[in-house]
Formats: structure tokens, C-alpha cells, sequence
């Protein structure tokens, strides 16, 4: 009895737990994609977070894109749909296309190159600095070491 | 009072130019050693007192348009576009700067108002004030310009018919923080003038040393705190008001405060180096011009029209003027600098890349790539229109993932620099200094876990999210580490010597080194904010129609409508819902979200219920009325960690504060010695280590 009934409740469970999931899914789906488009109304701000009130196009935006995100349209289709019907303004962020990578990739890559530049630069310059003297060992030297380090110990 | 005001305006003009033609000839003559009709001590002096003279007509200009404002003066344009009668009086004064013409006045105002004070103190350094106060009258003497014939406060209204009431403030800056925010922007904006008329001075004057530093560190760091507080003021009021549940969206307006702040954050830190090593002159010298240069390419792009906005005075035909503005200071700077470039020569090269120095350059480099990507996604949908023939938007997913690794490198960098020694870090020092910051890192990497911080899903989603807020936690109890730390290790010393407690210790540690104490402070408080920040990662949010007595759970938190109605006063119209809220069956606080429909401006506004805590905010606004059912639509944010942001804030006004007093002195500590023989032992301990 004990067999059957877990034998029955597992599927039964599996059943509950992927339409739960798949519910789940499409809200944190339709969120995300939200956050990836814009408000046309010209509030320029992101579409689920416009809160021009009563504007007219969020409500029916939000609508298509709930539309597509429960058909099961993948984030391509969705963002090409919305590029195609209120251009590319419509998109929060440049797709990584043609001229647009540049948007994405300047940034880093100054950083990048600044980084290797600064590196070099220290390597360079610490190639010129003089060495220090070698330190006398003596007990007259030591002590007196020891007593800045004591001394500047804060 | 509109007549008093715009002559107010042409005396300060005529002032301003005054003080600019005449400190200019005075002071190459007293280069060159030419001598005119007048001495060029007096002609100097007698700029020096119009400059003065200019600020006290400026501030009738301003008197006169808050004066209109609150006798209702509708002649004046620009009150009737941004005042009326039923507007309470502290939006009355605020309507000086809720306009592009208030707002212009404003600038020249407290830019009149710096250098008074600067001009008031000219005998630190008679002849570099007198630069500085000559290169600031040139900058006034823009701004007086642009409000005497391009944005006229005072321009009286079309047709000479005085309406019987004004259009009102706009419901949004009606909010108490819009009396105090842009105020304190402005400060921050037209502050920075100050140093960078210092700098471009002393540049001009080949001027000895570094003194000028010393004498500009207090204007730098109060003009930073100063931007510091209104940007963060305008992200609150932003979270409180615009009901969106954020606080910063990326918007234009907010990216031209962000990167004057970064360069002038990287000015703060590089300026140290020139002090202590006498390294980075040239770095330090464009530092301070790039953050002028960009107060003024910000109000360029969000005037202009250049770039879209939310906000309000995004189109205008001022842009010309502010181009023409930056193109000449741009050319100012570089002829300067071209001609006394040989004054900047560096004293001292870097030495090692594990050095205190070292860690400062990069710390530049970082603040100033992320000056570059803000200014670069900034401009980006203009350049975009200028190649491709079409504008692309470029918002938050751009800068979440562009922006946000490297302010998480910055918070690695504010780490580790406070635990290297100047010159050269020896490896028996890096793990005396490195060993517990990074336990306690490691520790919160692994804590942070089981309470839902879920690196691994940068892998399996394209949610970066969550991997950089585990990123900036576990960084945060470094640095937080690293900084207590210091205090500590400081603060036992002291109390060895002086038998003190060690909280007194820890105070009299700061006392005797406030620069560098004060100064970790601020990264206590920098820190703070970025914990807050990263809760953004976990936000989560519920849209629901109410009917009585429907809930919904958000989080933690059931949320129950008990009632919802409407109300009307002369300024607004009012629609709202009294919300119950339950956290584990118990009440725990009432929520009441308003929509406003102001009766002059005709304008609907948001306004926001907040129950906050130090773990999460829980969010609500009045979205409207479901049309079929006339039930309230309500929105709730559940936004985790935002009241650290806050106290973050305060944390960094405390500790700037700090550092901008003076030292405690040798003289108080030998008085305390004489007064207390148990501290005998105190002059032993040095103020503060060497460096800061």
C-alpha cells in the first residue's frame, strides 16, 4: 500500500511541482524582459517600471510582451518583435550587432588597456629606481631599528 | 520687484566682467613687471571688491524672483509657470530653482556666494586668490550672461495680461527633500569652480609647491560632500516620489551628478600622492579640470536637449552657449597647461606595483573608467544616430553589466589600499595585513549562501545579479575588516601609552590624524552603500487589484486592504487605500498610498507608502482604479537592504566631516601631558602614521 501510494503521489508531485515551476518561471520571465525593454510613450524609462500615470502605451506593451512570454516566444523573438513594431529605442540596452558592439566593448577595454599600462609603466620606472643600500648589521643599527618600528608602530 | 531684480542682474554682470578685466590686467602686470596708470595692487584690490560687490547684487537678483514668488506675482513669467497661490511657502522659495531661468540663477548665486567667501579670505595667499577670484569672475561672468539675455528669470509675461493665478510647482518636486536637494547639487556643481580655478591659478602662476593644496583640500572635499548629499538626496527623493521602487534609473540628468562625483573622488585620492610624494602633478591638474569640465557637459547634455531625459528642462536653446562655454575653457586649460607643463614634472616614480602609491593609481584608473562608461553610455544613442542613421536606448541592462564589475573592482581596490605601506609593500606585511580581512571575506562568501545569495546562477540564468551581490558582500567584510583593523591596531597603541579605554583611544586616534581617520570612515560608509545596492539584486514585486479585506503576500509581509477613498484640499485631489500589513499573523504597521491630481498643474503624482527596515522596504503605491470594478490597483516592491544606502550616507557625511577638522595639536598634547602625568608616555606615539 505504502509502494502504491508513493508511486502514485511522486508523479503526482512531479505533475504539481512543473506546472508550480513553469507558472513561476513565466512571471520571473515576463519581469525579465520587462526590464529589458522601454516605455515608447517617451517617459524613457524602463517598460515595467514606467509610472507615467495613465500612460498609453505601457498597459498595451505590457499585454503584448505577457502575450509573447506565455506562447513561449524565445528573449530573441520577443526583443526583435518589439525592435520591429517601436524601433530601437523600444530595447533597454543595444543588441550586440554591427556598430552597436562598440557600445559594449570600449569600456572594458579601456580599463583593460589602462590596467596593462599602469602595470607596465610601474615595471618600467621601478627598472630605473637605484637600488638601496645593503643595511648594516651591526648591534648599534639594529636597536635603532628597532626602536622606529616600536616607535611607529600606529 | 521683476525691474529690481533684472537691474540687480546687469550691476552684477557689469561687476562681474570688472572684476575679470581688471584682475586680469592686474595680474599681468604684476607678471611682466609693467606698470600702468593705476598700481596693479590697486587695480587688483579693486577687482577683488567688485567681485564681493557682484555677489551682493546677485543675491537681490535672487531675492527679488523668491520675493515674487511668494507675493504671487504673476507678471513674471516664470512664477506663473512654476508657483501659485494655494503652493505652500517652502515650494514657494523652492520654485527659485524648479525652472531652467530659476535654476541658471541659482548657479551664479552660490557661485557669487564662493567666491565672496573666497575673496573674504584673500590674505592666505594674496596673489593666488587673486588668480582663483579672476578666473571664477570669468566663469560668473558666463552664467550672468546666460541669465541676463538667454534664460531671463525675470522676463515679464506675454501680452503684459497678469493672470489671476500661476500653472503651480510640478506635484513631483512637491516633496520636502526638492527644498533642500538641488541646492546642495548645485553646491556640489558650481563648488568644484572653486578648486579648478586654484588649479588652472597656480598652474598660471607657476606657483611653488603644493600649498595650493593644502588651501584647496577644504573647498575640495566640502564641494564633494556637498554633490555627495544631493545626489543621494535625489535618490531618495527619487525612491520616495517618481513610485517606480527604485532610486536610480540611469536617466541622463542622474549620470551628469554621478560623473562629476567620480572624478572628483578620484581627485580626492590622487591628490594625496602629489602631497605626500610629490607625484601625479599633471594627472591631479586635469583631474580637477575633467570635473569642471564635466559639471558644465552635464548641464550641457540635459539642457541642451542633446540627450533624452525624464527630466524637465531637457529641451532648451541654451546648448550653444554652454558649447561655446566648455570649448573655451577646454582651450583655456590645454594652452595653460601646454605652456607650464614643464612646472608639473614628478618628483617621485612609481616604485612598486604592491605599494600605497600604486594602489591610488589604480584607484584613479577605475573611477575614471567608470567616469568614461557613464559619459560613454551616455552618448552613446547620439553617436549611434550619427553612424547607424537610427538612436538605440542605453539604460539599466547596460550599465548592470558594464558598470557594476567595476564598481565591484573599486570596492576591492578601497580594501586593499588602507593596508599598503607607501613606496613598497614587503610580503611579510601583506600577510601580517591581508591574513584576517580575507578569513572574514571568505567567511561571508560562505554565510551568505544559505540566506538565498546564489552566485552559481550567473551560470544557469543570465542573472549576473546575484553573483555580484556575493561578490560585493564578501568584499564588504574585507574592507570592513581591513578598516577596523586599523582603528583597532591605532587605537591599543594609544592605549598602551595613555591607559585610556579603547573606544577613547580609537577617538583620540582619529583626533590626531582626522585626514586619515576620517577618511576610512568615508569607505566605512562607502561600503554601506554598496550592501545596500547589491540588495537590488533580490528585489521582488507583486501588482494586484483590492477589494476590502483581499490580501496578497509579498516576502515576509501579508498585505490586507482595510478601506480605500478619496479626499480633496485647495491644493490636490486625492485618491488612496488604507492597507493593513501582517508579518507572521501579527500587525506590524498601516500603509496608506496616495495618487495626487494637483488642481493647477492639472498633474496626477504618486505618492509613496514605505515601511522600512533595516532588512528590506516594503514598498507600495496607488497604481489607479481598476476601470471595471473602480477597486484600487496596488504595487508592492519588497526591496531588500535599502536603508543601508541611507545610513551609508550618513556614515560618509560624519566621517568627511571628520576629516575636514584640523588635527588635534602638539600644543593641546602636551597640555594634556602637563594635566595628566599618567599620559607621559603619550609623545612616544606619533600623530597617526606617515601616511593617510
Amino acid at each position: 500500500m505504502r509502494r502504491i501510494t508513493r508511486f502514485t503521489l511522486l508523479p503526482l508531485l512531479l505533475v504539481l511541482g512543473v506546472f508550480t515551476m513553469g507558472s513561476a518561471a513565466t512571471d520571473a520571465r515576463f519581469s525579465d524582459m520587462g526590464h529589458k525593454l522601454m516605455c515608447t510613450c517617451g517617459c524613457n524609462q524602463i517598460l515595467l517600471e514606467c509610472d507615467h500615470i495613465g500612460c498609453p502605451n505601457m498597459g498595451r506593451e505590457s499585454a503584448e510582451l505577457r502575450t509573447m512570454v506565455d506562447r513561449g516566444d524565445s528573449d530573441h523573438l520577443i526583443l526583435t518583435a518589439f525592435q520591429d513594431e517601436y524601433g530601437p529605442t523600444a530595447l533597454a540596452a543595444p543588441w550586440l550587432t554591427k556598430f552597436n558592439i562598440v557600445a559594449w566593448v570600449v569600456p572594458p577595454l579601456l580599463l583593460l588597456l589602462g590596467l596593462a599600462g599602469t602595470f607596465f609603466l610601474v615595471k618600467k620606472w621601478r627598472l630605473r629606481v637605484a637600488s638601496m643600500p645593503e643595511v648594516p648589521d651591526d648591534p648599534l643599527s639594529r636597536d635603532l631599528r628597532e626602536r622606529i618600528r616600536r616607535e611607529t608602530e600606529i | 520687484m521683476p525691474a529690481f531684480g533684472s537691474f540687480a542682474l546687469l550691476v552684477a554682470l557689469a561687476l562681474s566682467a570688472y572684476n575679470l578685466l581688471a584682475g586680469g590686467v592686474a595680474l599681468r602686470q604684476l607678471a611682466t613687471g609693467a606698470r600702468g596708470v593705476v598700481a596693479p595692487e590697486r587695480l587688483a584690490e579693486t577687482a577683488r571688491r567688485a567681485g564681493i560687490a557682484s555677489f551682493i547684487a546677485t543675491a537681490c537678483a535672487a531675492f527679488a524672483l523668491v520675493w515674487a514668488a511668494f507675493t504671487n506675482d504673476f507678471s513674471v513669467a516664470y512664477i506663473t509657470e512654476h508657483s501659485n497661490r494655494a503652493l505652500p511657502a517652502a515650494y514657494k522659495f523652492a520654485a527659485l530653482w524648479s525652472g531652467q531661468e530659476g535654476s541658471l540663477l541659482l548657479w551664479a548665486f552660490l557661485l557669487a556666494a564662493y567666491g565672496f567667501v573666497l575673496r573674504l579670505r584673500h590674505r592666505v595667499d594674496v596673489k593666488l586668490f587673486a588668480y582663483a577670484s579672476t578666473i571664477l569672475a570669468g566663469i560668473q561672468v558666463f552664467f550672468l550672461l546666460l541669465v541676463n539675455f538667454a534664460a531671463t528669470p525675470f522676463s515679464l509675461v506675454p501680452g503684459g495680461a497678469i493672470p489671476p493665478d500661476g500653472n503651480g510647482l510640478n506635484p513631483l518636486l512637491q516633496y520636502p527633500e526638492m527644498v533642500i536637494h538641488p541646492p546642495m547639487l548645485y553646491l556640489g556643481y558650481v563648488g568644484f569652480s572653486v578648486p579648478f580655478a586654484f588649479a588652472l591659478g597656480a598652474l598660471m602662476m607657476r606657483y611653488p609647491g603644493e600649498k595650493w593644496i593644502h588651501i584647496t583640500r577644504r573647498w575640495t572635499m566640502v564641494t564633494w560632500l556637498f554633490l555627495t548629499c544631493g545626489i543621494f538626496l535625489g535618490m531618495h527623493w527619487a525612491y520616495e516620489v517618481l513610485g517606480w521602487g527604485g532610486y536610480w534609473g540611469w536617466d541622463p540628468v542622474e549620470n551628469a551628478s554621478l560623473m562629476p562625483w567620480l572624478t572628483g573622488t578620484a581627485f580626492l585620492h590622487s591628490v594625496m600622492m602629489q602631497e605626500k610624494r610629490g607625484m601625479m602633478k599633471s594627472w591631479n591638474v586635469w583631474l580637477i579640470f575633467s570635473t569642471f569640465m564635466l559639471s558644465i557637459l552635464g548641464t550641457l547634455l540635459t539642457r541642451s536637449g542633446l540627450v533624452s531625459s525624464v527630466h524637465a528642462f531637457a529641451q532648451s536653446a541654451i546648448g550653444t552657449w554652454f558649447w561655446v562655454f566648455l570649448v573655451i575653457v577646454l582651450a583655456v586649460c590645454i594652452f595653460v597647461y601646454i605652456l607650464n607643463r614643464d612646472h608639473l614634472r614628478t618628483e617621485h616614480k612609481l616604485e612598486s606595483l604592491v605599494s600605497r602609491e600604486s594602489s591610488f593609481a589604480f584607484n584613479n584608473l577605475v573611477l575614471l573608467a567608470a567616469c568614461f562608461t557613464v559619459l560613454w553610455g551616455t552618448l552613446f544613442p547620439v553617436l549611434s544616430e550619427y553612424v547607424q542613421g537610427n538612436r538605440v536606448t542605453v539604460s539599466a541592462p547596460f550599465y548592470n553589466r558594464v558598470a557594476v564589475p567595476i564598481g565591484v573592482f573599486l570596492l576591492f581596490l578601497t580594501g586593499i589600499g588602507p593596508l599598503l605601506a607607501w613606496r613598497s609593500t614587503s610580503m611579510r606585511s601583506i600577510r601580517k595585513n591581508f591574513v584576517v580581512p580575507g578569513i572574514v571575506a571568505l567567511f561571508v562568501a560562505i554565510a551568505v549562501i544559505p540566506l538565498g545569495v546564489h552566485p552559481w546562477t550567473i551560470f544557469t540564468t543570465d542573472h549576473e545579479g546575484a553573483f555580484y551581490a556575493w561578490m560585493t558582500f564578501s568584499l564588504a567584510g574585507f574592507v570592513l575588516t581591513a578598516i577596523s583593523s586599523e582603528f583597532l591596531q591605532g587605537a591599543k597603541v594609544i592605549q598602551r601609552h595613555t591607559h585610556l579605554n579603547l573606544f577613547a583611544s580609537a577617538v583620540q586616534l582619529t583626533r590626531r590624524n582626522t585626514r586619515r581617520y576620517g577618511g576610512y570612515i568615508v569607505h566605512f560608509g562607502i561600503v554601506l552603500i554598496f550592501i545596500g545596492i547589491s540588495g537590488q539584486a533580490f528585489n521582488q514585486s507583486i501588482e494586484r487589484t483590492m477589494s476590502y479585506k483581499q490580501s496578497f503576500n509579498l516576502g515576509p509581509y501579508r498585505v490586507e486592504c482595510l478601506d480605500y477613498s478619496q479626499d480633496s484640499n485647495p491644493n490636490y485631489d486625492t485618491e488612496f487605500a488604507m492597507l493593513n500589513v501582517y508579518r507572521g499573523g501579527h500587525l506590524v504597521t498601516k500603509l496608506a498610498p496616495e495618487l495626487r491630481f494637483y488642481t493647477a498643474s492639472q498633474q496626477p503624482s504618486t505618492i509613496v507608502a514605505n515601511h522600512s527596515t533595516l532588512a528590506w522596504d516594503l514598498y507600495v503605491i496607488y497604481a489607479g482604479k481598476d476601470p471595471s470594478t473602480g477597486q484600487p490597483v496596488i504595487k508592492a516592491f519588497l526591496n531588500p537592504l535599502v536603508s543601508w544606502i541611507w545610513i551609508g550616507l550618513l556614515v560618509t557625511i560624519f566621517g568627511t566631516g571628520i576629516a575636514l577638522l584640523p588635527n588635534m595639536s602638539a600644543a593641546i598634547a602636551s597640555q594634556r601631558r602637563v594635566t595628566a602625568p599618567v599620559e607621559e608616555t603619550a609623545e612616544a606615539v606619533p600623530a597617526g602614521r606617515a601616511g593617510d
